[in-house]
């Protein structure tokens, strides 16, 4: 079994097209910024003193390589395969985002950009984008729906502390859609000056290709540990998919292993009802949203429609163009948690690894609970835990009644 | 001859720069919509851009989002847009594109959209966030509906991408003056002569400029150095500000009106 993954077919091509996905829906002014960006990208790509600088700066700053963990006590209580955690949750800042944010830094850096902005969702990418501009002395606005400034208030201090403007969104329902597009719309006033540190591998090309690329760390660095603690790659990789960033970052070095399964887990909410959920693959249809086409909730006219979930990060009503590809391909399966679902999962990580994930991670560990008693006990899983759960603690201790020692 | 190429036709004749005013569908209601647009014949503006409302409207300021926000409370799906056109049609002549995000076109079916749009007797579509990059069957569905396809140029466009765009053109092509989202602005761009001047090199199509001009002194300026010029959000905001009020159409359309004053004279 060779160390490094085999070769895949690449895509997108040229023009930044998965099959019928991706591309570059926007409007004229942001076209040629695009296209710089496209070009300085690969070109940094290229580059071995970019690739030194960054894998110094994952490595030193934000503690990379994360471990592969074996969680034993869950493991005994499924009953079934063998399950490993990909720890990114223990990374500076405390969820994968820093990988992209860190990349993204690097690159607005070399275009000579002296200012950065970006939406989120959770609030993780918000705050490894503030983190990054604080390190490197860049300015730094965040764009927040302000239905998420409340229930991720923590994540909101701690942009601040780092010195970034928190711009709450008060636009349609509040959250990570609404901070996307008012992202884009500073992006295209301050377009001259500004960088725009998308969060996820979602948006207009280059942005899905270069998010996946800066995020497929984790997967690479998960396929030589599990070779090496297993000798063997692993049955199944599950992980949550809001965007898409954490999930094609551990599913992309593996695509050229037919052996190996993946399922991508969207937010089932309150269950697949129109506006109770964000899962994309069960409800969804083929439409363009805030620059690329692929599977979105809209209604009969394509107007996008409301979603929910426990989840901010998850709570969106797109999903990344590679994703669909691998859907519609067969490659990845799509599963969806509810809200319900993903606060057992949260709860029982908690109790039997001593691991609290970020409620988005919570709904990876989910769909593993009801796939590991499944499978035989010699087989392997990784469940990619993307983010710790400290931003969802408020929120969960009152969903789960958790009352305070008096 | 499609309609918008007809008027501008006759306003190079006559020497005169046209009016390009924008609107939002169903706002606040379609009535008063159709009504605007009669309105807006009688008072001298040349081309009625009118707003297909959506949901995420991310090159549009927030006048514009709030206008879509009341037409999707009124109701102004496309269909029911396409309707009030029809029924603009049987009463003017006005020239008519729809300013709309390509998602509106992509969930009907791009051919069956316009299609439609030509038979209620639309004349162009803006597609906002459509670049010629990703229009596909687009163009010639528009051309063989009869319909002008609109392309924008932007400050941040470059010389060879100017040529390519003028090159698809026709109508018009419509110059965004500054980086940014739709609005009104107490100053006018200073890289209008020059970026206009070089979309000229490359195409005989007229020229519209818009975003940000928001009263007659700024109009008469930009109008020197375009063939029309476009007031959208502080037409809006005048819709806005008077609402279901029973004076909505005869103000707007006085204020409308010195705008056209501002050009013509």
């Amino acid at each position: 079994m060779s160390v490094t993954a085999p070769a895949i077919p690449s895509l997108p091509d040229a023009q930044g097209h998965f099959g019928p996905f991706g591309g570059r829906y926007v409007p004229e002014t942001l076209m040629y910024p695009l296209m710089e960006l496209e070009a300085e990208y690969f070109q940094a790509q290229q580059d071995s003193a970019f690739q030194a600088e960054l894998s110094y700066y994952l490595r030193e700053f934000c503690g990379r390589p994360t471990p592969l963990y074996f969680a034993e006590r869950l493991t005994r209580d499924l009953a079934g395969a063998k399950i490993y955690l990909k720890r990114e949750d223990l990374l500076h800042t405390g969820a994968h985002k820093i990988n992209n944010a860190l990349g993204q830094v690097l690159l607005a850096r070399r275009m000579g950009k002296t200012r950065v902005i970006a939406e989120t969702g959770a609030g993780q990418h918000g705050v490894a984008t503030a983190t990054v501009a604080a390190m490197f002395g860049l300015k730094c606005v965040i764009y927040m729906g302000a239905v998420d400034c409340e229930r991720q208030a923590l994540n909101v201090y701690r942009m601040k502390m780092l010195g970034a403007e928190v711009v709450p969104v008060h636009a349609g329902q509040k959250t990570l859609k609404e901070a996307v597009n008012e992202a884009m719309r500073d992006w295209v006033t301050n377009v001259r000056g500004t960088h725009y540190i998308l969060g996820t591998a979602y948006g207009a090309h280059p942005y899905p290709v270069m998010v996946r690329n800066f995020q497929r760390v984790i997967g690479d660095e998960a396929r030589a540990q599990i070779l090496e603690k297993e000798g063997r790659l692993p049955d199944l990789l599950i992980a949550c998919v809001g965007g898409g960033s954490n999930a094609i970052g551990l599913f992309y070095p593996f695509l050229g292993d037919p052996a190996v399964r993946m399922i991508g887990v969207e937010a089932g909410g309150e269950g697949i009802r129109p506006q109770k959920h964000a899962a994309r693959f069960h409800g969804g249809s083929l439409g363009v949203l805030q620059g690329t086409r692929s599977y979105i909730l809209q209604d009969e006219y394509g107007q996008i429609q409301l979603t929910h979930s426990v989840s901010a990060g998850l709570d969106y009503a797109a999903v990344g163009p590679e994703h669909a590809w691998l859907h519609d391909q067969g490659r990845v399966e799509y599963g969806y948690a509810t809200d319900d679902a993903a606060l057992e999962a949260f709860t029982r990580l908690a109790r039997l690894e001593g691991i609290i994930p970020a409620l988005e991670s919570a709904h990876a560990v989910a769909e593993c609970l009801r796939r590991a008693p499944e499978m035989s006990k010699d087989a392997l899983i990784i469940v990619n835990l993307s983010g710790r759960g400290d931003k969802d603690v408020a929120q969960a201790a009152a969903k789960l009644n958790l009352a305070m020692p008096s | 001859m499609n309609r918008i190429e007809e008027r501008f036709a006759r306003l190079r004749e006559r020497q005169q720069k046209g009016l390009i005013i924008y609107i939002g569908a169903g706002d606040p209601d379609l009535e008063a919509t159709r009504q605007l647009a009669l309105a807006f014949d009688r008072v001298g503006v040349d081309v009625l851009e009118l707003g297909v409302p959506f949901s995420d409207p991310l090159a549009d300021g927030l006048v514009n989002q709030l206008a879509a926000q009341r037409g999707l409370d009124a109701g102004a799906t496309p269909p029911r847009v396409l309707e009030t056109v029809a029924a603009i049609r049987r009463e003017s002549h006005i020239p008519i594109v729809l300013y709309v995000y390509f998602n509106l076109l992509h969930r009907r079916g791009v051919r069956e959209f316009i299609a439609e749009a030509a038979r209620a007797g639309v004349d162009g579509l803006l597609v906002l966030d459509l670049p010629p990059e990703e229009a596909g069957p687009y163009e010639a569905l528009m051309s063989e509906a009869g319909l002008c396809p609109i392309w924008l140029i932007a400050p941040t466009t470059p010389e060879e991408r100017i040529e390519q765009i003028a090159r698809h053109a026709r109508g018009f092509i419509y110059y965004v003056s500054r980086e940014g989202v739709t609005g009104m602005q107490s100053w006018v761009s200073d890289t209008i002569a020059a970026m206009t001047a070089k979309i000229r090199a490359h195409s005989s199509v007229p020229i519209a400029v818009g975003f940000g001009i928001s009263n007659a002194d700024q109009a008469r300026a930009v109008a020197q150095h375009a063939e029309a010029i476009v007031v959208g959000s502080a037409v809006v905001n005048q819709i806005a500000e008077r609402g279901r009020s029973r004076d909505l159409v005869p103000a707007v359309a006085a204020f409308v009106e010195t705008l056209a004053r501002a050009i013509k004279s």
